[in-house]
């Protein structure tokens, strides 16, 4: 190892040079930071798939846990999401992003070391609102249920880590821009607007009555499908046509898709029949139906720029991650597209095909993007190739299988729920019951993606561990026994 | 050369939009929304500010993430139309004559019937042109009759509510929570469904004391176990069986239990306002109450032991 992980500090970009930093030296700047966001992402990964497993044994076993109130259903569950949102996606998410706008820019990361206190700063921040909630303090908004003292921490911790990203784009030394860029700038620049919006106008000065369902629900759409959906969307045009070594068959389709999702992608989540008045369901739905634009042209931008590469996907593990989340994002974007219309929400809304949906595209279509950036990107930034490609494969495997057991068998139960509910001779139990049987059949899926992410988490630490004996315990020893370290050489 | 200040402000235009749509304007809407006229009730405003135990209970309800398996909104698909004749007045022939008219397959015996006790229900289950036109014939005869409104749709046939819920529903509500999930049945009208305290403080303790078979989570720490002391508190559960406790012990419920309890009697959303029009069913009507005729006799869930 020639540059030890705390030259990474030293390493600081000079704005007056013109020429173009090298790879090997972007990925070095890169390499402390990025590196502790995505250790803290794969960490929450599991943390988060352990609460979903919780959650989801209660169904077997409502007794399982119950005399413990941090316990309890109503607020595991909600821990799971934040855990997977602000703990795994959010990092994850954060960390492939740096690393894409320094390497994209052919620049050197600026002020590592400011974004490596933000990482931390943004753990504590979910740390805290995870135990505030599992303690009680949830807000009581979906996908905001971190209390008001969790969120400012958040938000500062975002704010130390997104202004060095602006300035690394700011100082980058390729004037043309990648699509992947757009993304990733809109994204970088949408999470604070929103995140702030809903914290505001949800826990620090409430609006009055359902208008916090209305701002809850444009929150969680914009969270999803433009902050997450944009970087996910980054990361697969970045890496499809890297890890495939064609050319993005077309920059036109992209940015079109790039706009179009931009004005029409925010609208969504109003689902028919909410208590609110009824312009905003009827614009939701068609702005929901026009995101069929960008998913079309995404779609064909994809594809064509895949045919052909078929064998790079055996050679390639990294790449296999990358096609599986665009097939998801794919096919999320259809099923949301079609839930919009009101006579399919009124049979699949409040079902458990929502939440199918909602893990179709947060751990299909985010989640695995970011696991084969993290695939291909952890070995440029530590040097080191991972201990074991078996575990990689297995995480695929296990990732796969548990995904289509837990949205189909979801989906599956949600259509029989919903067509349950809406004939009321059904009795509710029964309609509950159908739904239950397929719920009971998900807890594999969650079991076996639970797996997929320990083995991503195990090679992780593996990695980590090695390249610390490697590097560390030298400089240790030398430090502590000179004559031993001198010895040993 | 450097497009990017331009790009900037244009995609954040474009994003700010749906800021502008679904954020700003709603806010300008409903952002100072007022309690509005309870149509029945008219010196009453709608809604009213709850009572305090109950908006405890809210926050219990919030912290313990209830809606993560209840919704609060009910749906409505549409309303359809009975027509009630309410006061025969004193031509009965002409009465007998039309309602013949209104109602083809009727004998006249039938029809004589109807007449004898009102009101009464002559026409159920119809469009809003035939029961104005069927309202028309009867004009001349002298006779009352009314129409009533009653909404429709699956949510409201299943006894969950008996109008869609509206956003005056959740005016005091902090925070609102809708819901989007119904694991449990839908808990906008559950006070008029399930008015019972007792009740519901056996089904927080252990629901399947009430429903066998319940998934729904016992919430045992909002209930106290402690020893008898010289005689039994008159709050504690009675439980009887493998739900009893040790003997010389009893439950009783914490304050967050009665406060919960509080706040699931205070959910009602039957109020007739400006927005949901239907025609609730008041006393003297109670045989052809509206609402008996189109909701099953017993709400599924709730078909235990009081
Ligand atoms: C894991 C999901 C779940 C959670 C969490 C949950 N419930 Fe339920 N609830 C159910 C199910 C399922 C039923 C239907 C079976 C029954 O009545 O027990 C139900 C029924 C009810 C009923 C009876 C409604 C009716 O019409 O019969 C009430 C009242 C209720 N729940 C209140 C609550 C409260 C209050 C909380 C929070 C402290 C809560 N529930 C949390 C699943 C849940």
């Amino acid at each position: 190892m020639s540059a030890s992980s705390s030259s990474a500090h030293t390493v600081s970009p000079d704005p007056r040079s013109d020429s173009v930093a090298p790879p090997a030296d972007i990925d070095a700047s890169c390499r402390v930071p990025v590196m502790v966001l995505l250790a803290c992402a794969a960490v929450w990964l599991v943390v988060a798939s352990v609460f979903g497993l919780i959650a989801s044994l209660k169904f077997h076993a409502p007794n399982l846990l119950a005399d413990c109130p941090w316990l309890t259903y109503g607020r595991v569950q909600p821990a799971q999401m934040n855990a997977l949102i602000y703990g795994f996606a959010a990092q994850a998410g954060l960390g492939i992003a740096l690393w894409m706008i320094a390497r994209l820019g052919r620049t050197l990361l600026v002020q590592p070391g400011y974004i490596v206190v933000g990482a931390l700063l943004w753990n504590v921040g979910v740390k805290l609102g995870v135990f505030g909630i599992l303690l009680g303090d949830t807000t009581g908004c979906e996908w905001l249920e971190m209390p008001g003292y969790a969120s400012p921490i958040l938000f500062a911790a975002y704010a130390i880590i997104g202004i060095p990203a602006l300035l690394t784009f700011h100082h980058r030394r390729e004037p043309t821009l990648y699509v992947s860029q757009w993304f990733l700038l809109a994204a970088l620049f949408w999470f604070p607007w929103i995140y702030s919006t809903a914290n505001l106008l949800l826990v620090f000065f409430p609006v009055r009555g359902v208008l916090q369902a209305v701002v809850d629900w444009w929150y969680v759409n914009n969270l999803s499908q433009i902050w997450l959906g944009f970087i996910g969307l980054a990361a697969i045009f970045y890496f499809l046509p890297k890890l495939t070594a064609r050319p993005l068959y077309s920059n036109y389709l992209a940015i079109l898709a790039f706009w179009t999702l931009a004005l029409f992608g925010g609208w969504g989540g109003i689902h028919s029949g909410a208590p609110v008045p009824a312009w905003m369901p009827s614009l939701s739905t068609v702005f929901t139906v026009l995101t069929a634009i960008p998913l079309i042209a995404i779609t064909i931008n994809l594809d064509r720029t895949f045919t052909g590469a078929m064998a790079k996907l055996k050679e390639s593990l990294p790449l296999k991650f990358v096609v599986f989340g665009a097939v998801a994002y794919v096919l999320a974007g259809a099923l949301a597209i079609v839930s919009a219309f009101p006579q399919f929400s009124q049979i699949t809304h409040f079902t458990l095909f929502t939440p199918a949906r909602t893990q179709l595209f947060l751990y299909g279509f985010f989640a695995m993007t970011m696991a084969g950036a993290i695939y291909h990107v952890v070995p440029l930034l530590i040097q080191n190739e991972w201990p074991s490609a078996r575990l990689v494969r297995a995480h695929f495997a296990l990732a796969t299988l548990g995904l289509v057991f837990y949205v189909g068998s979801l989906s599956v139960g949600g259509i029989l729920q919903g067509l349950a509910l809406n004939h009321p001779e059904v009795p509710f139990a029964g309609a509950l019951n159908r739904a239950l049987v397929c719920f009971r059949v998900g807890t594999l899926g969650d079991l076996l993606m639970t797996a997929g992410n320990v083995c991503l988490a195990l090679n992780l630490a593996w990695l980590l561990a090695r390249c610390c004996r490697a590097c560390c315990v030298p400089a240790m020893m030398a430090a502590v026994k000179p004559q031993v370290a001198e010895a040993a050489r | 050369m450097n497009h990017s200040p331009l790009i900037f402000l244009g995609v954040f235009f474009a994003l700010a939009l749906s800021w502008f749509g679904l954020v700003f304007e709603p806010q300008l809407q409903l952002g100072n929304a007022q309690p509005t006229t309870n149509l029945v009730n008219l010196g009453q405003l709608y809604p009213q500010m709850p009572p305090g135990q109950a908006r405890q209970g809210l926050d219990v309800y919030r912290s313990l993430g209830c809606a993560a398996c209840h919704s609060q909104q009910i749906g409505q698909t549409g309303r359809t139309y009975d027509v009630a004749l309410t006061d025969a007045g004193t031509n009965r022939s002409a009465v007998v004559d039309t309602l013949l008219k209104v109602k083809p397959d009727a004998t006249a015996i039938e029809a004589q019937r109807l007449l004898e006790k009102p009101p009464a229900t002559i026409l159920k289950d119809v469009t809003r042109a035939a029961a104005d036109a069927a309202v028309a014939k009867f004009e001349p005869t002298g006779a009352k009759v009314e129409v009533r409104v009653i909404p429709t749709g699956p949510d409201i046939a299943r006894g969950w509510g008996k109008r869609r819920s509206v956003a005056e529903d959740f005016l005091f509500d902090q925070p609102v929570m809708l819901g989007s999930q119904r694991i449990g049945p839908d808990l906008a009208d559950v006070g008029s469904r399930l008015p019972v305290a007792n009740w519901h403080l056996l089904h927080l303790y252990n629901p399947q004391i009430v429903v066998s078979k319940s998934v729904m989570p016992p919430y045992r720490f909002l209930f106290e176990k402690r020893k008898i002391g010289r005689e039994p508190s008159p709050d504690a559960l009675k439980l009887a069986g493998k739900f009893a406790p040790e003997s010389g012990c009893e439950i009783v419920p914490t304050d967050e239990a009665r406060q919960l309890v509080a706040y699931l009697l205070g959910l009602r959303a039957d109020t007739v306002i400006f927005e949901t029009p239907m025609t609730v069913a008041t006393a003297n009507v109670s045989t052809n109450a509206p609402a008996a005729t189109n909701a099953p006799a017993a709400p599924p869930t709730n078909s235990v032991a009081k």
